[in-house]
């Protein structure tokens, strides 16, 4: 049997970190996100595909409220960070993202030095007591994002001098400083080689036994590779999720077999 | 929802590997039906021919091998592209054991035909007849993908094995009675054992066909009627 025997999804007591309920995003007129329902796993890499345009990255930004940002959007539905709702009015969507990081496709680091980029985050949350407690946070952020060796002992380059992959690293490092729970990568990799990309899936590997990680990619392969869960969009709806086995062995929806077999019309 | 790949190249080179597989399929078949005539006939020049035609099948199962890792180096198959080409990497193995017993059974009737006849010569067609009617169908299985068409071969294969065990039976008995027999009797058993173990791998295909077309494999144990493994005749005229 090929189903069912995914070991990272066998438990049938799997913690939810993230829960979407009934979502719907309209940016203006248009109908982004047509009652979406989903749950993402604690600890574990959740892959969202799909055709551009499916609504994946509009789901991905609702997760920390990115869209907020955007004009004319608007997010219906629920989506709850463990037991807190996240579009209440009470929360504050500063400490939301501290606690749900973000990766973009292009890496953006600050143009500053290593160091500053991944203390920047620490320092305005105001995480570090002392110098040394955020030379401390550097230092293990660095280490996590695999990045430690290859800058530990340049920390005052700038980090926009760093190669593609070692960059999107140091935004990774950057993301993790701040003690986030939940870390989205939007098409993290889409502007690296294989060399960096299998850098950053290594990473994914790692980081998924302490963070729950969310991504957006285009490459299948690469959500077979990474994710333990799959979601596939199309034109704004979520058609199928499953363990990421089932997922790309035997999807059971023509869409979702369509798509990732490249027989989409 | 469309059938087809947006990669027109994609569709040709599947294409081309379940033509080999037919074709590799059809090959086998008329293998074990020269065969089992080479027996009937005691046509040992027909047995020759068979036992040098195997190199066929054994040459298509190396291209289909070829083409099926290029696919999955070249495309990264997913879903039912995956399972196809996994199962056709599978498939033409087992085709390719079902050709080696095929040459068996004719290398066999060579051997035979040096010995005198003995009688139950015509339960090995008839076991051959419903074993080629396996392969016919599974085959038509796998051009049509028809999983249900597959999931009866593979209940099917039961009455080879009941008629096997009923062979086997007749045999020992006939080698019991004539100890003269013993040669000739004995190849026949292998023969037979050759054509329901064809059976068997016509079974195998049948459950790879079920998971190529339903993404899951048959789980339910198949029904076995070979029980030679546990058969006991005793001489006539006493015990020892």
């Amino acid at each position: 049997m090929l189903n069912g025997n995914n070991p990272d999804l066998r438990n049938s007591e799997i913690e939810i970190k993230m829960s979407a309920k009934h979502v719907d995003v309209y940016y203006g007129d248009k109908h982004a996100l047509k009652g979406v329902d989903l749950e993402i796993p604690a600890r574990s890499v959740t892959a969202l595909i799909g055709p551009s345009g499916c609504g994946k990255s509009t789901f991905l930004r609702c997760l920390n409220r990115m869209n907020d940002t955007v004009r004319g959007c608007r997010v219906e539905g629920d989506i709850h960070l463990d037991a807190l709702d996240i579009y209440s009015k009470q929360v504050d969507v500063v400490q939301l993202r501290a606690r749900v990081g973000m990766v973009f496709q292009k890496p953006n680091p600050f143009p500053k030095s290593i160091y500053e980029n991944v203390a920047y985050g620490p320092r305005i949350h105001g995480l570090a007591d002392s110098s040394e407690q955020l030379d401390h946070i550097v230092e293990t952020a660095l280490k996590q994002a695999g990045l430690w060796k290859e800058v530990g002992n340049r920390l005052d380059d700038s980090g926009t001098g760093l190669s593609g992959g070692q960059q999107q690293r140091l935004c990774i490092a950057r993301a993790i400083a701040v003690s986030p729970e939940v870390i989205l990568m939007d098409e993290p990799c889409s502007a690296l080689d294989p060399i960096a990309t299998a850098h950053i899936e290594e990473l994914m590997d790692e980081l998924r036994e302490t963070y729950t990680i969310v991504i957006v990619t285009h490459s299948m392969q690469q959500a077979a590779r990474v994710s333990q869960k799959t979601a596939f969009f199309h034109l704004g709806t979520l058609v199928e999720t499953g363990d990421t086995r089932t997922i790309f062995t035997n999807p059971k929806d023509e869409r979702t077999q369509g798509y990732i077999t490249g027989r989409f019309g | 929802m469309p059938t087809q790949h947006i990669v027109q190249s994609y569709d040709d080179e599947l294409k081309k590997l379940s033509t080999m597989i037919v074709q590799m399929g059809g090959i086998a078949e008329s293998q074990l039906a020269c065969a089992v005539e080479a027996v009937v006939k005691r046509d040992s020049s027909l047995a020759e021919d068979t036992v040098q035609n195997d190199t066929k099948i054994d040459a298509l199962r190396d291209q289909v091998d070829d083409l099926a890792i290029e696919l999955l180096a070249r495309r990264q198959p997913l879903a039912n592209d995956l399972r196809l080409i996994v199962s056709a990497l599978r498939i033409s193995s087992e085709i390719e054991r079902i050709g080696d017993y095929a040459k068996n059974v004719a290398k066999r009737s060579i051997a035979l035909n040096q010995a005198p006849m003995v009688r139950p010569v015509h339960a090995v067609p008839r076991m051959a007849g419903l074993v080629q009617g396996l392969i016919k169908d599974v085959l038509d299985a796998y051009i049509t993908a028809d999983s249900a068409k597959a999931d009866a071969v593979w209940a099917r294969d039961e009455e080879v094995d009941e008629l096997y065990t009923s062979l086997f039976r007749e045999l020992l008995t006939y080698m019991m009675e004539d100890p003269r027999s013993i040669t000739a009797c004995t190849h026949l058993l292998f023969i037979a054992k050759n054509i329901e173990r064809i059976g068997d791998h016509a079974t195998n295909i049948a459950e790879l066909i079920h998971y190529t077309v339903k993404g899951e494999m048959l789980t339910e144990d198949r029904p076995k009627g070979d029980d030679t493994a546990y058969a006991v005749v005793t001489a006539p005229g006493g015990t020892r």
